[in-house]
């Protein structure tokens, strides 16, 4: 049993505060993703995991033991870098038996364990190679086996494909999601591609300043954000949020005098005159016709197109409400050329209230 | 017309050549010639006369060449390594320093900086017998209650020698193993520690053989300039006493200036080109190998 807890977890150089106080409880076997914008504090905190950061205050444990004083090569951890950071002067077949070459196991086994750690990843070929002779992916299947022959308690994955191209990248995401399933073993994996973090996790943790924003499944974070940061982070294209203020009790008007009913999962928590930010996924703005036939409360909205982004299975419809770009999504498309106009349906029920001050989603 | 044109690449060659034929070629077939010859500085007319072999065969034969041959040998063997590992620890402990280092790297030049020479005097006077201050030093502290013969004994000359030559160079060591430190990758150092290495092994398996390229560099520069030693050597003992700690290039430098028989002392250059050729060679070879090791091509 391997679960990964912090508890207050706080990283400070000199004054500047990296990580505040971080509570995040990972259990055994669980594909937990880190994922913020840069200088979240995403990678100090696995470093802190790693033991290569000092941890400034808090406790990290491992598996039930507090790891805080231990130097990285007792937290039985596996590490791969962004950088891969393989050994240049050694082959394949050393990168990956280095680490039990170290801990003096006997030459039978290591032989054995760098094999079965080829074969998983295909590396076979590849073992008599020196990594300067190894393409960006190969490199990078050669950190995972190091990883692997290991046999750690958990696996800590540093922005592993931030170095590859877009087509390797799916690939190898594909790979490590198949990994995980295949051992088993605690991951937490740290990456700024949202993608990654939706594809991959079964849990993900954003991350902002240091503070963690929110902790949830893929879909947690995709349909209830709690609050406009989450909201524009998640999802591809990012949600639309247009300001608003609430009208009426059950109305709310976008710039001006374009009013649309409250939803129903917002109805209670808001007081009139309130400034909102009405937010709402591409997704569920669709042209009649175009759309997902699905029940609901729907507001019609007549819109011209300003700019389209064919992707194939759909088209990306930019167009404008009450002064602000918005994106919406036609499905089945047919070609369609800026200034078109089309009666739209926004599907309430899926649409979120932010306030506008705090930019936390209001929920009834 | 019947003068014919010299070929295009002949003439746009020829300055390099004239260069080159005046300033290597022509000193070199020169001394080269001379070996062949009893030429003596005194008498000019010796040049023309030739003798064949007659200077490298005495040479081959000549117990106080050979004893040269061999001291320089041991001098360059001691005097590197213990460069290497001083200067390789002084590299690692200034790459931990993290307030003040470039300071102390200037800091570190600062032996380079002095004339061989003055280093010579400086350390002939700190050795010396009667009014030296290691003398003074042992004898006040009751270390030794005798004055030591620093610079007369055969084993303690050679020692003194050495001391001054490595004072004054292990920074070249430090140095350029400092900027191998420098260029070092940080990744795979974290990748040892999380995969069990202490802090020795990291060293051992990842850093080491990251900066042997650069030790291999040092080596070569350093080969060179220690086998060429004589500056120090002709201050602090002159070679002497009784030839006790004569190099190839005092003994050199001897035979041509002070007894004028320069043909012989050519022949002995000759042969003792063997050395540096030999240790350079090595040392390059060393130097492809570590890296090819690394991936960084022949």
């Amino acid at each position: 049993m391997t679960e990964v807890t912090l508890s207050n977890v706080v990283k400070k150089y000199g004054r500047h505060q990296a990580v505040h106080g971080i509570d995040l409880a990972i259990a055994d076997g669980e594909f937990v993703v880190l994922v913020g914008p840069s200088g979240c504090g995403k990678s100090t905190t696995l470093r802190m995991i790693a033991g290569l950061e000092a941890i400034t205050g808090g406790e990290v444990s491992i598996g039930g033991r507090v790891v805080n004083d231990l130097p990285p090569r007792e937290r039985n951890i596996s590490m791969v870098f962004q950088n891969y950071a393989l050994y240049p002067h050694m082959t394949v077949a050393e990168n990956l038996g280095f680490s039990l070459k170290i801990a003096k196991r006997p030459e039978a086994e290591i032989e054995r364990s760098v094999a079965e750690a080829a074969a998983i990843l295909g590396l076979d070929e590849l073992m008599e190679r020196k990594p300067a002779e190894l393409s960006g992916g190969q490199r990078q299947r050669v950190a995972m086996g190091r990883a692997i022959v290991r046999q750690p308690d958990v696996f800590l994955f540093d922005e592993p494909l931030s170095n590859l191209d877009a087509k390797l990248r799916t690939q190898m995401r594909v790979e490590i999601k198949k990994l995980h399933q295949k051992v088993g073993n605690t991951i937490i994996y740290v990456t700024h591609d949202q993608v990654e973090a939706m594809t991959l996790a079964d849990r993900i943790v954003l991350m902002r300043d240091g503070y963690i924003v929110q902790v949830g499944t893929p879909l947690d974070l995709f349909n209830q954000p709690v609050d406009t940061f989450v909201a524009t982070f998640i999802g591809s294209p990012p949600m639309n949020l247009l300001a608003g203020e609430v009208s009426a009790p059950d109305r709310i008007t976008l710039g001006e005098g374009l009013a649309v009913p409250v939803p129903a999962s917002a109805r209670g928590g808001l007081r009139v005159g309130q400034k909102v930010q009405f937010g709402f996924r591409a997704d569920n703005l669709m042209p009649v016709g175009h759309a997902v036939e699905e029940a609901g409360q729907k507001a019609q909205l007549r819109l011209t197109v300003t700019l389209t982004e064919p992707l194939g299975t759909e088209t990306l419809l930019f167009t404008e409400i009450a002064g602000t770009e918005v994106q919406a999504k036609m499905l089945n498309p047919r070609p369609v050329t800026p200034g078109e106009t089309f009666d739209f349906e926004l599907m309430l029920d899926k649409c979120h209230i932010f306030d506008a001050a705090s930019g936390n989603a209001i929920r009834s | 017309m019947f003068r014919r044109r010299l070929p295009e690449w002949f003439v746009l060659l020829l300055p390099a050549i004239l260069v080159i034929a005046a300033v290597v070629l022509i000193p070199l077939l020169f001394s080269l010639y001379s070996s062949f010859t009893p030429y003596r500085l005194t008498r000019p007319s010796s040049l023309w006369r030739w003798v064949g072999t007659a200077n490298y065969e005495r040479i081959l034969t000549d117990a106080k060449f050979w004893s040269a041959f061999g001291r320089t040998v041991l001098f360059l063997t001691i005097v590197l390594n213990l460069e290497l590992v001083f200067g390789l620890g002084i590299a690692l402990l200034v790459n931990k320093v993290t307030w003040g280092q470039r300071t102390l790297r200037t800091v570190l030049m600062f032996p380079m900086m002095f004339s061989p020479i003055l280093v010579g005097f400086q350390f002939k006077f700190i050795f010396n017998d009667n009014v030296g201050l290691v003398n003074n030093v042992l004898q006040s502290t009751g270390i030794s209650d005798a004055a030591l013969p620093w610079l007369v004994d055969e084993k303690l000359a050679m020692f003194s020698i050495m001391f001054a030559e490595i004072w004054m160079s292990t920074s070249v060591f430090a140095i350029l193993i400092l900027a191998g430190l420098f260029a070092m990758p940080r990744d795979p150092l974290e990748a040892a520690k999380v995969d069990g290495c202490t802090a020795f092994q990291t060293f051992r398996h990842i850093t080491l053989p990251f900066l042997m390229p650069f030790i291999f560099i040092a080596m070569t520069i350093r080969s060179l300039d220690v086998a060429r030693a004589y500056d120090i050597v002709q201050i602090m003992t002159g070679g002497g006493p009784a030839r006790r700690t004569e190099l190839l290039w005092t003994l050199m430098a001897r035979t041509g200036y002070v007894d004028a028989r320069m043909g012989l002392a050519n022949a002995m250059g000759y042969v003792s080109i063997l050395l540096s050729i030999v240790f350079t060679v090595y040392f390059f070879r060393k130097l492809s190998a570590a890296r090819a090791e690394l991936g960084m091509g022949g």
